[in-house]
């Protein structure tokens, strides 16, 4: 058994409420946060923890604490971003649903490390149950004295307000959570400045996934050091993975950072195997923007050694053999998947989501949903597919914010690894409406020795 | 930090104000390495970077930092810093990038310029004859709207717009109030008033002006003539509206003034934004003191029959040397 520090009592009845909270040594972050420690030392904690940033781009949350403003008589403010959208992951609607104050306690010992008066839980307005359940317990919480005015006799005032978001996944990029807190269209803003210099409403603003703010609890109770030893490298502590796809047993896990894929999939204790005894095709990684992967470069490296579940191991090999952490949302598909219809379901998502600002994004997720739709309802030629590639090339790096590239990366990759599926669909157009590709050689074991990729 | 840094664009270093945009300092040196900009305007606070067309490779960030930038920035939103090195039209994976940002505008853009009245002075235009590729790969219906009327005066015309929001800057800061917005998202978004009301501002023309496009069109200028048939004549009255100097450009058919805009620089954006008084109201040669022909330096089709210059246009000989060095253009058609 692994150690656990988010979902330690997750399943003790009644969890979610302050008395059972408390009882289970919540808040204690606070009291000591608050009575011994001083902001510095909190932000400090949190660097020597190597916390990294639990949303996506595994920034290190205490490098972003200490890069915000500290401009006399100017407001700052924390944001927890709980805009949970990407598909294939929702570790944080769990989080928030099961143990609310893990998240609260966290806001509060966040806020007052970074000097925020007034915070602001940022949830994604089709969580209705998850705002209900994050008012009750801010309510019990303010009841309790651990908000509001004077919270414990230390002279700290916060105020934490919850605002649910009005359902657009581009919410979940830092700045567009921003212009839409501040009440306008979440249009994603130029950077810089970032938000640690001027964010919401112009004052520096740090923006923080819920994970995130919520591991601040056990760094502060047992110390960013001994949060260090967690894990592997520079990826440190736990992590809270979705596992969902073809597995016998998808849910949410909090895995230690550095867990082989290996045992993560085929291990009784996470998500027990692949469903139905089927064979496993591919999986991705964190969430649906990170590039796809075939079995066998799942499992391992291209040079055959084992990869783990961490920042490094897990985009070993860049674009070409890697994928990313991202936010953890792991989608295992089993032998009968088809790839090209994944490509496509995820292009028609970030077509869906795309915001319209700047035009590659705009423009280039239509067009690629377009194309890949034409695949796979078998009207597809080969030019498709390199005109594809050429679209994903052009919307890559060339968007103000990562939607774009977390729209050609799926597409990207799963032409850079599925290319034969592809082509598999374009030459027999009517066996591809009936039937799947199959397995194919995705699932072949890498030996251990140099193997040359194709691209 | 003193107040003049030196940027060098294409291998020109010129001295500029520390803040100046990388456009900017690239206008400042004028000539081919200025990036096109559709979105950016310099006179409406907060607009560039969104249609990514002026996008720059910065091969040396700056003396102190001289990592080059990871990505293509947009130069419009990028500043200057000192020792900083940028490519625009040297660097052969901006050209591309570029290309490729021009064939996206150009997928939904419906391509009637041959009924649209931006024709022969549309920014859109000008980059597809410059960037763009002879044929498109898009082969999927184009996404169409309906045409509005927003107010009396000026119509909507969504299927061509290229979303650069210059017209909704131009509401929220030139105007008294917000009168338009975006709609929706994604490529399905569109401008729009709120609830189709008409946009009732003394200044809301310049909305025309400032759209590089052919999306909003000036009803009392639709369809009367193209605009290479027209001469523009700058010219001035009194206008009696406080925050309007009456300084525009006349454009003429023989005797009769068909339209009357606000007048442009070298880089198409408007001088002084103009009432709608002096621009729907003011259509007879008495109203106006006319000053000269306006200069156009402008390479497009506006240009070729402009008084101004009264030498012939070259008749146009295919030249083999030149040829052989553009094959790759030239081939562009079949392949690429």
């Amino acid at each position: 058994m692994s150690r656990k520090l988010l979902l330690e009592h997750i399943n003790v009845p009644g969890i979610n409420t302050l008395e059972v909270y408390r009882q289970k040594g919540g808040y204690r972050a606070v009291e000591k946060a608050l009575k011994t420690l001083t902001p510095e030392e909190i932000v400090e904690e949190v660097k020597k923890s190597g916390l990294r940033g639990r949303g996506g781009a595994g920034f290190p949350t205490g490098m972003k604490w200490s890069f915000l403003a500290k401009p006399e008589g100017v407001a700052r403010y924390l944001v927890c971003n709980a805009d949970e959208s990407e598909p294939g992951t929702f570790k944080d609607r769990y989080l928030m649903t099961h143990i609310p104050h893990a998240l609260i306690e966290g806001m509060i010992v966040s806020s007052f490390a970074l000097g925020a008066k007034v915070s602001y839980i940022y949830v994604r307005g089709e969580m209705m149950p998850q705002i209900r359940i994050l008012e009750k317990a801010i309510a019990e919480a303010k009841a309790a004295g651990w908000l509001g005015k004077n919270i414990l006799g230390t002279g700290y005032d916060l105020e934490l307000y919850v605002q649910p978001g009005g359902g657009a996944y581009i919410c979940g990029e830092e700045t567009a959570l921003l212009e839409s807190l501040e009440g306008k269209r979440g249009n994603p803003r130029i950077k810089p400045p970032f938000p640690a210099i001027a964010g919401l409403y112009g004052c520096p603003t740090v923006v923080n996934n819920v994970e995130s703010i919520a591991a601040v609890v056990p760094i502060i109770n047992d110390g960013g050091d001994e949060y260090a030893k967690i894990g592997i490298g520079r990826s440190t502590g736990t992590k809270l993975i979705s596992a969902s796809g073809n597995l016998v047993k998808p849910g949410v896990y909090e895995i230690e950072l550095g867990l082989p894929v290996e045992e993560f999939i085929y291990s009784d204790e996470y998500c027990g195997g692949i469903a139905n005894g089927k064979r496993l095709k591919a999986t991705v990684a964190g969430g649906s923007s990170v590039p796809i992967l075939p079995a066998n470069l799942t499992l391992k490296y291209a040079n055959g050694e084992p990869r783990l579940m961490s920042y490094e191991s897990l985009s070993e090999g860049g674009f070409a053999t890697g994928t990313m952490m991202g936010s953890g949302g792991f989608i295992a598909f089993d032998e009968d998947q088809c790839i090209v219809r994944n490509t496509w379901n995820f292009s028609r998502f970030y077509h869906h989501e795309s915001c319209g600002q700047c035009s590659p994004c705009r423009e280039g997720t239509g067009w690629m949903e377009k194309v890949l739709h034409k695949i796979e309802h078998g009207h597809g030629s080969m030019e498709d597919v390199d005109l594809l590639w050429d679209i994903q090339r052009k919307i890559e790096g060339n968007t103000i914010c990562p939607l774009g590239d977390a729209a050609a990366w799926p597409v990207a990759s799963a032409i850079r690894h599925f290319r034969d599926e592809f082509e598999w669909h374009i030459k027999e157009p009517a066996k591809s409406q009936t039937q799947n590709y199959g397995i194919a050689n995705y699932a072949v074991p890498i030996e251990k020795e140099p193997v040359t990729e194709e691209k | 930090m003193s107040d003049k840094v030196k940027v060098t664009i294409d291998g020109i270093t010129v001295e500029v104000d520390n803040g100046t945009t990388i456009l900017n300092a690239a206008r400042q040196i004028g000539g081919d390495i200025v990036p096109p900009a559709m979105c950016y305007y310099s006179k409406l606070e907060g607009s560039g970077g969104k249609c990514r067309t002026c996008i720059v490779k910065v091969t040396k960030g700056s003396e102190k930092d001289p990592r080059p930038m990871p990505k293509l920035v947009a130069s419009c939103r990028t500043t200057v810093m000192d020792g900083m090195e940028v490519l625009n039209i040297t660097s052969p994976e901006v050209l591309e990038a570029r290309a490729g940002v021009v064939e996206i505008l150009l997928i939904n853009h419906p391509l009637d310029c041959p009924v649209c009245d931006q024709a022969g002075e549309c920014d859109l235009q000008n980059l597809g004859y410059e960037h763009g590729l002879q044929k498109t790969r898009y082969e999927f219906e184009r996404r169409t709207f309906d045409r509005i009327d927003i107010g009396d005066k000026i119509q909507l015309h969504m299927n061509r717009c290229i979303l650069c929001y210059r017209c909704v800057f131009t509401a929220d800061q030139i105007t008294n109030k917000r009168v338009h917005g975006i709609l929706n998202r994604g490529d399905h978004s569109e401008i729009s008033t709120y609830i189709q009301q008409a946009v009732d501002s003394d200044f809301s023309g310049n909305v025309i002006d400032v759209c590089p496009v052919g999306a909003l069109t000036d009803k009392t200028f639709r369809f009367k003539n193209r605009v290479w048939f027209t001469k523009p004549v700058d010219a001035h009255r009194n206008c009696d509206h406080e925050k309007c100097n009456g300084k525009v450009t006349l454009w003429y058919k023989g005797e009769d003034v068909l339209r009357v805009t606000a007048r442009k620089d070298q880089f198409g954006e408007v001088e002084e934004f103009i009432c709608n008084t002096c621009r729907f109201d003011k259509k007879a040669t008495s109203d106006w003191t006319i000053e000269h022909p306006t200069h156009i330096d402008d390479t497009s089709v506006i240009a070729s029959n402009h008084y101004e210059t009264l030498k012939p246009l070259p008749v146009i000989k295919p030249n083999a040397a030149l040829q052989a060095a553009n094959e790759i253009e030239l081939h562009k058609t079949v392949k690429y």
